[in-house]
């Protein structure tokens, strides 16, 4: 069995190995959102955050892209209304938006022959029809991450583009290996998920992220 | 899949048992052309094997010239170290305790009716290798097509052929690409040291296999074919601990959804995400292939060529298409570069051809050349600092030329004799001085022609062929070849592993101490 920890909580387990994600506030109140909103830095996201809910986005449970106060109260306070007593909702997620236009995935999950594995790949809507993903069993090495990077087939999306400097594949090999490290530290660590790890000027910062555990 | 080889001395006795066994018993040997017991021992008689053979006959009749003998009881004790059971099923447990008892180290099983066959059948397996645990026999097979080693002379198949000695080890989960990879190699000339199938590996797997061909001195590289990963942590680390010590090249079935289908009917095999089992090759520094031409050539060209120290590529041509499409296809390899061509060395080049050569990479001699062009050329390219490698286009066309002279009705005329003779000859040095410039260089030269092909008897690719090394039939075969060089040589310098060579040390400039030495890791 196992079960799926809230974004927020998947979020501080991951900071704790330094795999980079925005400064982001849980809040409970429509108010408190809008403090956090001007704290973070507009324009932000709000997301409805519990460790039961799914079909986030289906359900209209993230709001992209508000860049006044009142957007803000008024998405938050639709948040708190539309929580359903079976979602376990633990708050609100306020989180600046981050800009780029190049998104990657990054994750670990245990295959069923080769055991534990680490992939990254590039990510955003058309990431399956790309297919473009590196895979590695766990543990890895540094040279084992760099050379992920270097077998995704679309090396261009990794230099500059479109007004943005080239993809820090350093970075990007950082969050692999620590990936790798909580795996060998956490047995009890089932799958990662990084989706998306947004390339902002260059850096990856996860914008996303579940983690699911043995229970 | 139990794993009988344990310990190394153990490994020794098995890896000696089967592939350099003092004497070998054919059991269930027939008078019949069309059966597997006249097949193998034919085969067995026809390579040459220089041990003592044996075999067994219910009625003790002469088969192939070989007095039979009725039963294990009459073989004289330690005679034969190797089985080869084309008995049926049902005889083969009682053969196996008779056969140890006689002093039988290793089995090899072509029986069929076993774990392939259904529940029965795979109970009859687990007990088959339970009983040679115990009997302290290395269990190969069963259902399987058969056992090749050159070193010492040995086919003990139920097919043909029966390659050329050389370095590539072969094993695989399936007979008949132990039987391609072999007609390559017949093909081409670049000769094999051992080859299995492992059939239904009940006790012993591909990766098992390969494990003793890396402690083997007769092989240079290894070459796989894989179905089916039941255990992929086990394989993964038996792969990684192969590559350290040899070159590896892995072909793997079913790496798509239809292919995995038609594994799941052929041996069984649970499909792999072949994501996580291509991220596995590279992380093991093992060399996958995607056909079976790409997987021989990359084995060849690893036991025939020094390994690249870099990426840094010059293609040397005697005709313009053929530079630009090789150098596409070197472009197209993310991993190579097609370098721009030194200043001094263009300046070096200048003074052998006239003005109207190409002045870059690839460096094309638009005709200019004489007599001694070639040889001096690829010497300059090959001894550059800048140059870890080089491709070598255009040999033969004179030689075909000369082969239609030879055949036209004015052959025997005295000026065209004399030009047939001279074509062959400059062909045949052209050829062999890529051979000495690698060799001096240590740097790997690449000869390409389809002419290897269409007219294999061609002065330029018999010389190649002479040289010991592989004449590609295209410079695309040969860029793609070079890449999978390059990556396994990036591998291990990334790491901070020895290049260690697989080719000959006879391919090595004399003197080179980290090429050559397969135990030095």
């Amino acid at each position: 069995m196992s079960r799926t920890l809230s974004e927020a909580d998947s979020k501080a387990f991951l900071s704790e190995f330094n795999i980079p994600f925005a400064t982001e506030v849980l809040v409970s109140t429509a108010d408190e959102a809008v403090t956090a909103a001007i704290a973070v830095g507009l324009p932000v996201a709000v997301k409805l955050c519990g460790e039961q809910i799914s079909h986030k986005t289906e359900r209209g449970l993230v709001r992209l892209g508000l860049s006044d106060s009142n957007s803000v109260h008024e998405a938050a306070t639709a948040l708190f209304a539309a929580a359903q007593p079976e979602d376990c909702a633990t708050g609100v997620l306020v989180a600046p938006m981050i800009g780029g236009a190049r998104e990657l995935i990054a994750g670990i999950s245990v295959d069923e022959q080769f055991g534990p594995t680490v992939l990254i790949g590039i990510g955003g809507i058309l990431a399956e029809a790309i297919a473009d993903v590196a895979v590695r069993l766990l543990p890895i090495a540094e040279v084992d991450a760099m050379d992920m990077l270097d077998q995704l087939q679309t090396q261009s999306l990794l230099d500059e583009f479109r007004g943005e400097p080239a993809v820090d594949r350093i970075a990007v090999g950082k969050v692999l290996l620590a990936l790798s490290q909580i795996a060998a530290e956490h047995p009890e660590v089932l799958s990662i998920d990084l989706n998306p790890l947004i390339i902002s000027d260059g850096q990856p910062i996860a914008v996303d992220a579940l983690v699911e555990v043995q229970s | 899949m139990n794993q009988i080889v344990t310990s190394s001395d153990q490994l020794d006795a098995s890896f000696s048992a089967l592939f350099e066994p003092r004497g070998i018993l054919v059991a269930g040997a027939s008078t019949h052309p069309g059966k597997f017991g006249f097949v193998s021992l034919h085969n067995v008689i026809a390579s040459g094997y220089a041990g003592k053979i044996f075999a067994t006959n219910l009625e003790g009749v002469e088969v192939l010239g070989i007095q039979t003998l009725p039963s294990l009881e009459e073989l004289p004790q330690g005679a034969a170290d190797l089985i080869f059971v084309c008995t049926p099923k049902a005889a083969n447990l009682d053969l196996l305790r008779a056969a140890a008892s006689k002093g039988v180290r290793a089995a090899f099983l072509t029986s069929a009716g076993y774990g392939e066959a259904g529940d029965q059948g795979r109970a009859d397996e687990a007990e088959l290798v339970e009983l040679c645990q115990e009997l302290g026999i290395l269990l190969v097979g069963p259902n399987g097509q058969g056992v090749v080693s050159t070193p010492a002379k040995l086919c003990a198949q139920i097919v043909a052929p029966y390659p050329p000695e050389g370095g590539i080890g072969i094993a695989s989960q399936s007979g008949n690409f132990v039987s391609s990879f072999m007609n390559w190699s017949c093909a081409t000339g670049v000769g094999v040291s051992r080859a299995v199938s492992a059939g239904n590996a009940a006790a012993t797997s591909v990766g098992d296999f390969l494990q003793m061909y890396s402690h083997d001195p007769a092989t240079r590289a290894g070459l796989a074919y894989v179905e089916g990963v039941t255990d992929g942590r086990k394989f993964f680390d038996q792969m990684k601990a192969v590559a350290q010590k040899i070159p590896l090249v892995v072909i793997k079935g079913g790496a798509t959804a239809g292919g995995a289908q038609a594994a799941a009917s052929h041996t069984g095999s649970l499909a792999n995400d072949d994501r996580t089992f291509d991220g596995a090759c590279r992380q093991a520094g093992v060399t996958r292939a995607a056909t079976v031409e790409e997987a021989f050539e990359a084995a060849a060209t690893f036991a025939t060529q020094p390994l690249p120290r870099g990426n840094k590529v010059v293609v040397m041509t005697t005709a313009g298409g053929w530079g630009v499409v090789t150098a596409d296809a070197i472009t197209r390899d993310h991993d190579l570069e097609l370098i721009e061509l030194p200043a001094d060395l263009r300046e070096a080049i200048d003074a052998y051809l006239p003005p109207r050569w190409s002045g870059s990479n690839p460096v094309d001699l638009a005709g200019g050349e004489t007599r001694d062009t070639i040889p001096k050329v690829l010497e300059l390219v090959a001894s550059h600092p800048q140059v870890d490698a080089v491709i070598y286009l255009g040999i033969g066309i004179q030689s075909n030329q000369a082969r239609m002279l030879s055949e036209g009705p004015f052959a025997d005329e005295a000026d065209v004799e004399r030009i047939i003779a001279y074509h062959q000859r400059q062909d045949a040095r052209f050829a062999q001085a890529a051979h000495d410039v690698s060799v001096a260089t240590g740097k790997p030269i690449l000869t390409a022609t389809e002419l290897a092909v269409a007219f294999g008897d061609n002065a330029g690719p018999a010389t190649v062929r002479s040289t010991g090394r592989l004449c590609y039939s295209s410079a695309d075969r040969a860029v793609t070849a070079l890449g999978h060089m390059w990556r396994h040589s990036r591998y291990r310098i990334l790491r901070d592993m020895p290049l260690i060579d697989g080719c000959p040390e006879a391919f090595l400039p004399a003197g080179n101490l980290l090429g050559g030495s397969v135990s030095s890791d």
